[in-house]
């Protein structure tokens, strides 16, 4: 089993990156959808919220690129504008959910015994809590905090992270390579976040991956609660969960929406998978 | 060890392959839809719109309770179902006293439940007790207080023997009624379901007099007297009902059962009236009406309703602690175009807060659009108090698409004609209820659905002190009017007096009327003997469904 | 693996207690009361409604009632269906998602599992980005896109099934469909990158060099490591499923569970929700037990550990 020496882990798996034409595209994809989304809502002639009750419901034609809602705003502004919103939040919130639940997940499994018991007792109890209620009282005790998106989004979705690095840091930590590290005298520590996180990565990239679309949907949730995002504001959720509703009288307010977010989630998968291979300690094996 | 990993997948996929022909057999079996079969047995499929808190009239509250008592039960009187005047029902005939606070009704002698118990005057008073008997603590209890010191006793004042209510069974069949005014619209009244009756022994058998939530309105218990009685009641799924064969007017009534779909989900009611499953919608989506007036438009019905949208201007909030605020406010909107554009389901603009017609009264219209006095309002306001801008304001609206909507299109016309930027708030219903209640609110959206067709059902709101006010407003002259009108007789004086706190209503802006409710549905054209009607009543026993081109 | 069970049935009870009790809190302190509504009651009228569920007794008072009454397995009427005890709707309505949830289940395992299986074995072929790309177009329409559209091409178009209800197995196709779909999107990638991680492993390589059957690797070494993040997954996942789904129950007008967690929780209807949270609970508790069961039965190493 091959402990490679940690200075190098960055160096090698950002080399290894580059050469996955797949995550490469991926990247350039993800930082112009970025780059869309931060200066589109400026390029065009309208502003995601300017009303214009003749233009109701128009499909996409030269002057509204993406057509028009049912109060006559620009989709192309919206979806852009919205996407400022879901990026930010997909991508903050899953990494918010990431950092908890990996941690608390590998100190569970890793210390184990009672300990990883009454651990992930705790995650059952928050697992069953009831999340609208629990939204509310939010709301009540902090008011209308953008900040609380996180708390509520990272409230629920760090809890299956934890189970599944739990599961993972069972299953290895008995394994040779641990049991080396133990006998060179390491400390926990190091242990865990050298030597058995890197073993982690894959499912947990996954996992993350798929937290992504996730928390996007969920924050549409949330702004139905009146928390985050607040009309005329707009975000991919909102604007698919509209767009389903009218799908059939005007696909393009689901279409466009749709496809930024379904691209947005293949490039992260795709640059998920490169990245898992880059930062596999094993992948130079094969 | 790529052979082996060849190996691997020849494996997965036969053992994959093995189970689609499963699936196969769940396909592919069509039955005849329910509006196809609808007609030969006369059955109606109503979409409910949401599920009933409770079947028992006396603690019912929602417009689904209403669709299915009326079913089962019925009051004194009936209503026509085209106009909705009274018609005989238990009572035969009636008359009333000189001075219109007396009302004698005659009870016909084959009135019977549905167990075949004869109806008596006896029920009715020992039912309207029941209503008003403060330890049941029903929510509809005030509905009855018309009667002759109803409140005294249901206040818990005075007791059903000191405080005489007027209620009285002269004999089995012969009841008055005695009222602490005259009213119009006593007889109309009488179709709310507060008013229906309740069967005695039933009650009495589950202890269910003062006591919420017993079982007797389960289906095998319920005993009714209405046109149809309950045969099955899943929740969340159907509530069916059948034909009462001891209904005295059973030879009228042509359906044989009704079956109640609580959907609440718009999109997926459409989706089931347009795949035959219902004969008729509790509602349609404001965006889908382009569309459906498109495919289907001779079943899109657009029919007026007693309700008005509007929002509440919160006084002790500035700006709108100044009047000059809230009327440029009322000014700057253009409701027509916000019919036309925004809602296009058919609603009329308010310019009133009474709908125009109900009961008779055509209310002045009051409240108009002029942008530029609105601008001048500002520009006065703003000149005084030494600012150059308003303050960013608050909109507070329960989370919906269509609030939702008609929040955006009003902040823009607000940003556009006065400049001033609307911030909109969604809230969660019950959050939403205790955040206005509270006054915790600048600007609120609202809406008041009325209980009878009379203008008071709309204007006592905003009595000083009324609990459905809310917006801190009060003004004696229209708490006068108000109540020169409820003692009137006379439908003149009553009027004149509707108007004046109308007048009011418009000169000091408590609150920004914006349309008046449409009620929007898809109906099967072979339902027959359903009439549009103010209150959405339709008398079941006059329904029936026919081929189209059959009368 | 008896004591397991044994320490996890204890643990389970002040789990359920401490779960109780903060739902009890939470949902009084919630603003808004199951009495609320538009047409704003009389205040006299609003005690007496009170007084009639209790709710004018002393908060802690109200608290220890309701544990008694847990106690003795009775979780009360609810506030807003008054005529229903919350059990009985309960029961009513968790065949209804039982039945939902196993169905999509099956459909979502026996997708996402081979179509893991497969992607993971022909890594970087076409036979691992056909699944994947599939996987993951299911996972970007979520079931509020996904079940309207399978409405549209099923039912409105070739009218091969119910839009909507739960009357028979004709009707439980397109909605177990719309979830399983959805699910087995995340199990082919879930299974995926598991089964790479472990087909690496060096006790798959021993047993590869050792000459064993193809399926005896795949079923006895490398499908145990390599579905542990799968079922891990499924713990939670399952529970969710089983205890209704409020999207797909709305847009097919199923009488599932999932509309009252939802509901329940807007109506203020304070028992139903606790009822609701108690039974998901022990459905959590009770599949995270299995659930480890399970990754001890697949992972023979962490089982001799323990």
């Amino acid at each position: 089993m091959n402990v490679r020496p940690p200075s190098s882990l960055g160096r090698d798996a950002w080399l290894r990156l580059r050469a996955n034409r797949m995550a490469m595209v991926s990247l350039f994809l993800l930082v112009g959808i970025a780059l869309v989304s931060v200066f589109g809502p400026m390029l065009g002639s309208h502003s995601y919220d300017q009303q214009n009750l003749d233009h109701i419901f128009q499909s996409p034609d030269s002057t509204y690129l993406f057509g028009t809602d049912n109060l006559g705003r620009d989709l192309f502004a919206r979806t852009t504008y919205g996407g400022r919103i879901s990026l930010a939040v997909g991508l903050l919130a899953t990494l918010v959910s990431l950092v908890i639940g990996v941690t608390y997940g590998m100190l569970s499994g890793y210390a184990g015994g009672r300990m990883d018991a009454w651990m992930m007792r705790l995650v059952d109890v928050l697992y069953s809590l009831p999340f609208i209620i629990f939204v509310i009282l939010l709301m009540v005790m902090f008011g209308r905090n953008f900040l609380l998106l996180f708390l509520a989004i990272g409230a629920v979705e760090w809890l299956t992270m934890a189970r599944i690095t739990r599961a993972q840091t069972l299953h290895l930590k008995n394994a040779e390579f641990i049991e080396a590290a133990r006998a060179l005298g390491y400390s926990h520590g190091r242990i865990l976040f050298r030597h058995l996180l890197p073993n982690l990565i894959g499912p947990i990239i996954i996992y993350a991956t798929l937290t992504v679309p996730a928390v996007m949907l969920l924050e549409a949730v949330l702004s139905f609660l009146g928390l985050g995002v607040q009309a005329p504001m707009s975000s991919w959720g909102s604007l698919i969960k509209e767009g389903a509703e009218k799908m059939d009288a005007a696909p393009w307010l689901l279409f466009f929406p749709g496809s930024f977010f379904c691209l947005t989630l293949f490039a992260l998968n795709f640059l998920g998978d490169g990245l898992r291979d880059a930062l596999d300690p094993k992948s130079s094996k094969d | 060890m790529q052979s082996s990993k060849d190996f691997f997948l020849s494996l997965l996929f036969s053992r994959l392959f093995s189970i689609w022909p499963l699936a196969w057999i769940l396909l592919g079996c069509s039955q005849p839809s329910n509006i196809e079969t609808a007609l030969e047995e006369q059955i109606l499929h109503f979409g409910l719109g949401s599920e009933p808190q409770s079947l028992d009239p006396h603690l019912a509250t929602s417009v689904a309770a209403h669709n299915i008592l009326s079913a089962l039960l019925e009051g004194l009187v009936s209503e026509d179902p085209k106009s909705l005047k009274p018609s005989p029902g238990v009572a035969q005939s009636w008359s009333i006293s000189q001075d219109g606070t007396t009302y004698t009704f005659k009870l016909r002698k084959n009135g019977r439940w549905s167990n075949g118990d004869p109806v008596t005057a006896h029920d009715f008073v020992y039912s309207f007790r029941r209503m008003l008997n403060p330890s049941l603590g029903a929510q509809y209890a005030s509905m009855l207080y018309p009667l002759k010191n109803a409140k005294a006793f249901h206040q818990g004042i005075k007791t059903w023997q000191e405080a005489e209510v007027g209620v009285e069974a002269l004999d089995d069949y012969t009841l008055r009624l005695t009222l602490e005014n005259p009213l119009p619209y006593f007889l109309e009244l009488l179709n709310h379901f507060s008013w229906f009756p309740v069967h005695q022994p039933t009650i009495e058998y589950f202890n269910a007099y003062e006591k919420i939530g017993t079982a007797w309105t389960k289906p095998k218990n319920f005993i009714g007297n209405g046109p149809f009685r309950l045969t099955n009641h899943h929740i969340n799924s159907v509530i069916e009902v059948e034909k009462n064969e001891q209904y005295w007017d059973a030879k009228t009534v042509r359906l044989r059962g009704i079956r109640f779909y609580p959907i609440e989900a718009v999109y997926t009611e459409e989706r089931a009236y347009r795949s035959g499953f219902l004969h008729l919608t509790q509602s349609v989506s404001a965006d889908r009406i382009d569309f459906l007036q498109a495919e289907y438009p001779k079943e899109l019905h657009f029919e007026p309703y007693l309700g008005t949208y509007f929002y509440r201007f919160n006084l002790q909030a500035p700006p709108f602690d100044d009047q000059r605020v809230r009327e440029a406010f009322s000014l700057a909107i253009d409701r027509q175009r916000l019919v036309e554009k925004v809602l296009k389901g058919g609603q009329v603009p308010a310019t009133s807060f009474t709908p125009p017609g109900t009961g008779g009264f055509m209310p002045l219209p009051k409240f108009r659009h002029d942008p530029e006095a609105a601008q001048a309002l500002i520009r006065t306001y703003l000149q005084e108090n030494g600012m150059d801008r308003l303050p960013p304001i608050e909109l507070t609206y329960n989370t919906s698409e269509g609030h939702k909507k008609v929040a955006e299109a009003l902040s823009g016309m607000w940003k556009d004609i006065l400049g001033v930027e609307i911030r909109l708030l969604n809230m969660e219903w019950k959050v939403f209820l205790s955040t206005v209640a509270k006054g915790e609110f600048t600007l609120a959206r609202a809406g008041w659905i009325g209980d009878y067709i009379d203008p008071h059902t709309f204007l006592h709101m905003w009595r000083t002190g009324e609990g459905l006010n809310m917006t801190g407003w009060g003004n004696q002259r229209y708490d006068e009017a108000l109540r020169r009108a409820e003692i009137s007789n006379s439908s003149e004086e009553r009027w004149k007096n509707f108007q004046t706190c109308e007048n009011l209503l418009a000169e000091e802006f408590p609150i920004l009327p914006l349309y008046f409710y449409v009620h929007l549905t898809l109906r099967h054209p072979t339902v027959r003997g359903w009439y549009p009607t103010l209150l959405d009543h339709h008398p079941y026993k006059y329904v029936y469904l026919a081929k189209e081109g059959d009368p | 693996m008896s004591k397991l069970i044994v320490s996890r049935v204890l643990q389970a009870v002040p789990t359920l207690w401490v779960i109780a009790t903060l739902t009890f809190f939470m949902t009084r302190y919630a603003p808004g009361g199951p009495f609320d509504s538009e047409r704003s009651i009389p205040h006299e009228i609003k005690v007496k409604l009170e007084s009639h569920f209790g709710l004018d007794q002393p908060l802690l008072d109200q608290y220890l009632l309701y544990l008694k009454n847990l106690l003795r397995g009775d979780l009360g009427p609810s506030f807003k269906y008054p005529e229903w005890e919350v059990s009985e709707l309960i029961a009513t309505a968790f065949p209804v998602s039982l039945t939902l949830g196993i169905l999509s289940l099956l459909i979502a395992l026996l997708i996402g599992i081979p179509a893991g299986m497969i992607a993971a074995l022909r890594r970087n072929s076409w036979m691992d980005y056909l699944p994947m790309s599939m996987s993951m177009a299911g996972i970007c329409l979520p079931t509020f896109v996904l079940g309207p559209l399978l409405i549209f091409a099923l039912s409105t178009k070739l009218g091969m099934l119910p839009p909507l209800g739960w009357y028979g197995p004709s009707d439980w196709v397109l909605p177990s469909l719309t979830l399983g779909l959805f699910y087995a999107a995340y199990i082919a990638r879930l299974t995926r990158a598991g089964m790479l991680e472990t087909l690496q492993q060096d006790y798959v390589r021993t047993a590869r060099a050792k000459g064993a059957s193809a399926w005896r690797i795949l079923s006895r070494h490398a499908a145990r490591g390599g579905l542990l993040p799968v079922v891990t997954f499924l713990g939670p996942a399952f529970a969710g499923l089983i205890s209704g789904s409020f999207v797909i129950e709305s847009i097919f007008f199923i009488p599932g569970l999932g509309k009252f967690f939802v509901t329940a929780a807007f109506n203020r209807d304070y028992t139903m929700v606790l009822g609701t949270v108690l039974f998901y609970a022990s459905l959590i508790i009770l599949l995270n037990l299995l659930v480890d069961l399970l990754q001890a039965w697949l992972d023979p190493k962490a089982r001799q550990q323990r």
